[in-house]
């Protein structure tokens, strides 16, 4: 990474330990992770090693049993209501499970409208406020028309999924957190959606942290990536180096357990 | 010339919504699978590829109807039994589903051996328990499962383990295909290898004689079968070998596919991932002509009016468009110049 570029959050030493005595679990031991602007991260690793956890604690939903956040430079404080909001304005997420993402009382309108009145458009016009929702739609190939008045469970996976990124759109963060956002869709969706990802990058300039196991994905979009394993970044580097020349054990594991079709698939290893 | 294990022509099932509409899910499928050979059904979510397998088991149950066509296992003609006749002679026997969260078949309160006496004396009364143990440990250790297993509950084993549980249990009948659907997707990276090594290794040690494996994930199918089915809003619109499917797709929808296709390899972040627009078309009211036209790039107006019959392009390939081979793959090629320009 050029030195000359800001960082944009950062952690030391940030651990989460669960439970105590018999049952105590650290699910991320001392951290450390550099965030530069404008640029993309990956977090890969299986399942338990912690890299949702992480995430939480970066999002400030669960506090951290140990270490520090620093958000452009300044420790991060979100000791009252009103700071958190503040923060949040900052940092956003898109989750792993669409269908649990909204609150499913709230009408699609309302989802849209509580990022514009986020930004500070509570006193806009109401042909204002339309105009700002449908651009948004229209930017990730909705229809506004045909979403006013719906539920969010009329909508498909990958249409909320979508829609999510019509929140992020609106809200303009600093920082956008992934937490497998293409898990659950198909592999045909997954395309639309990581396009329209890079694409919003691209427009507002966000930092994104991508949350994934899915090694490839990771290559596709990061250029920075870190390998997680056991609550620890056992490898860091930019993609190519990290994916095409793998040092560690772990991460060489994690790149053969891939089908792949242009190398042979080594099933005796597992 | 090897048996054929599965064969069905022209098979169409249907979906009775609440409204008395009908839903073809399946139309007009006629597919082969010989011994020893797998077959991998490909497409979008909603194209039909888990009717499909449904179908194929001849197990019927509203909303789903089955319409028209045959089923021949192992030369028998399933189709038009009865859910209940189903269930005794062909489920276990013949054919095997493992569906794609198929760990939850397992009861909580009751150890793995329990479940695996319960599958076997539902279809053999005159078995002794210490027979079956025998039997299902000799199995678990060729797929490399350990013996401790039988005596656990659910509860103490990890996902990929009971996952592996439950394709082991399915096959204990040596059934002559398997349909598995999506027997991955739930799981890690390595216990999803650890499942396709075992399905391999069952295929080996014959205890089962085909399979057939549905997945939207082509680098996995390409690993993983011997020929590639293409589904698209329940029509079959490309069978090739796996080899061709991925790196010589005629029909403009598995060309789309394939463009989406993502591996940790060299070259990957070179090439822009092309996604298909549009969504599959709503099967209450199907189109009139090729049902992809409306998101084909090809499209022509004439595709539009006139329905496409599957087009036999030699060695088993068959692909569902009214363009030659030659001028699909002239039309791909030029794409290609184009975005490199």
């Amino acid at each position: 990474m050029p030195s000359d570029k800001k960082i944009c959050l950062s952690t030391s030493g940030l651990t989460k330990i669960y439970g105590f005595g018999a049952h105590r679990t650290v699910a991320v031991d001392h951290v450390d992770l550099k965030l530069y602007e404008g640029e993309v991260v990956s977090i890969v690793g299986e399942s338990g090693s912690g890299k949702t956890t992480l995430a939480k604690m970066l999002l400030g939903l669960i506090s951290s049993s140990e270490g520090d956040i620093y958000f452009q430079g300044v420790k991060r404080d979100i000791s009252s209501q009103k700071k958190k909001q503040e923060y949040w304005k900052n940092i956003q997420a898109i989750f792993q499970d669409p269908f649990s993402s909204y609150n499913i009382f709230n009408k699609i309108d309302s989802v849209l409208l509580d990022c514009i009145h986020m930004r500070g458009g509570r006193n806009l016009s109401r042909e204002k406020k339309v105009e700002l929702m449908t651009e948004a739609c229209s930017f990730v190939n909705l229809k506004f028309e045909e979403l006013t008045n719906k539920y969010p469970f009329e909508l498909s996976g990958g249409q909320m999924q979508r829609l999510m990124i019509a929140r992020i759109f609106l809200l303009k963060p600093k920082i956008l957190l992934a937490d497998e956002p293409t898990s659950m869709i198909d592999a045909c969706s997954r395309a639309t959606i990581l396009d329209m990802l890079m694409q919003l990058r691209k427009e507002i300039g966000m930092t994104v942290i991508f949350i994934t196991h899915d090694i490839g994905l990771a290559y596709y979009v990061s250029d920075t990536v870190y390998i997680m394993e056991h609550g620890r970044f056992v490898e860091f580097g930019s993609a190519d180096e990290v994916i095409l020349q793998p040092r560690e054990p772990y991460t060489q594991r994690l790149i053969n357990d891939v089908p792949k079709i242009y190398e042979e698939w080594d099933l005796s290893t597992v | 010339m090897a048996n054929t294990m599965l064969e069905v022509h022209e098979l169409t099932t249907k979906y009775v919504t609440r409204f008395r509409e009908d839903v073809y899910a399946v139309d007009h499928v006629s597919l082969k699978v010989e011994e020893g050979k797998s077959l991998g059904i490909a497409g979008e979510s909603g194209c039909g590829k888990s009717t499909l397998a449904l179908s194929l088991m001849g197990y019927y149950f509203p909303p789903l109807h089955y319409m028209s066509g045959d089923i021949l296992i192992n030369g028998t003609n399933i189709s038009g039994m009865k859910p209940d006749d189903v269930r005794k002679s062909i489920l276990g026997r013949e054919i095997a589903y493992i569906p794609q969260a198929a760990m939850n078949a397992l009861n909580p309160t009751q150890k793995i051996i329990h479940f695996i006496e319960d599958v076997i004396l539902e279809h053999d009364l005159y078995v002794t328990k210490k027979d079956i143990y025998e039997r299902a440990r000799k199995l678990f250790e060729t797929v490399g499962l350990p013996a401790e297993v039988l005596e656990k509950y659910p509860v103490e084993l990890s996902g990929g383990m009971k996952q592996r549980t439950v394709i082991a249990v399915s096959v204990l009948l040596l059934p002559k295909v398997l349909i598995a659907d999506e027997p991955s997707s739930a799981l890690d990276v390595t216990s999803q290898k650890m499942v396709i090594k075992m399905l391999k290794q069952l295929m080996e040690a014959g205890f089962i004689s085909s399979m057939i494996f549905i997945t939207h994930e082509l680098p996995l199918l390409y690993n993983v079968t011997d020929d590639i089915m293409v589904m698209y809003a329940g029509q079959i619109v490309e069978k090739a070998g796996a080899q061709e499917a991925v790196f010589d797709p005629l029909h403009p929808y598995s060309k789309g596919l394939m463009g989406s296709i993502i591996v940790p390899e060299k070259g990957l972040r070179d090439v822009k991932l092309t996604a298909i627009p549009g969504v599959p078309p709503n099967l209450k009211k199907p189109p009139m002509g090729c049902r992809f036209a409306e998101r084909c790039k090809l499209a022509k107006p004439e595709c539009r009016v006139t329905s496409v019959p599957l087009r036999d392009a030699g060695n088993g390939r068959t692909y569902r468009c009214i363009l030659s081979e030659n001028e699909l793959r002239e039309a791909y090629a030029r794409e290609a110049f184009q975005n490199a320009k």
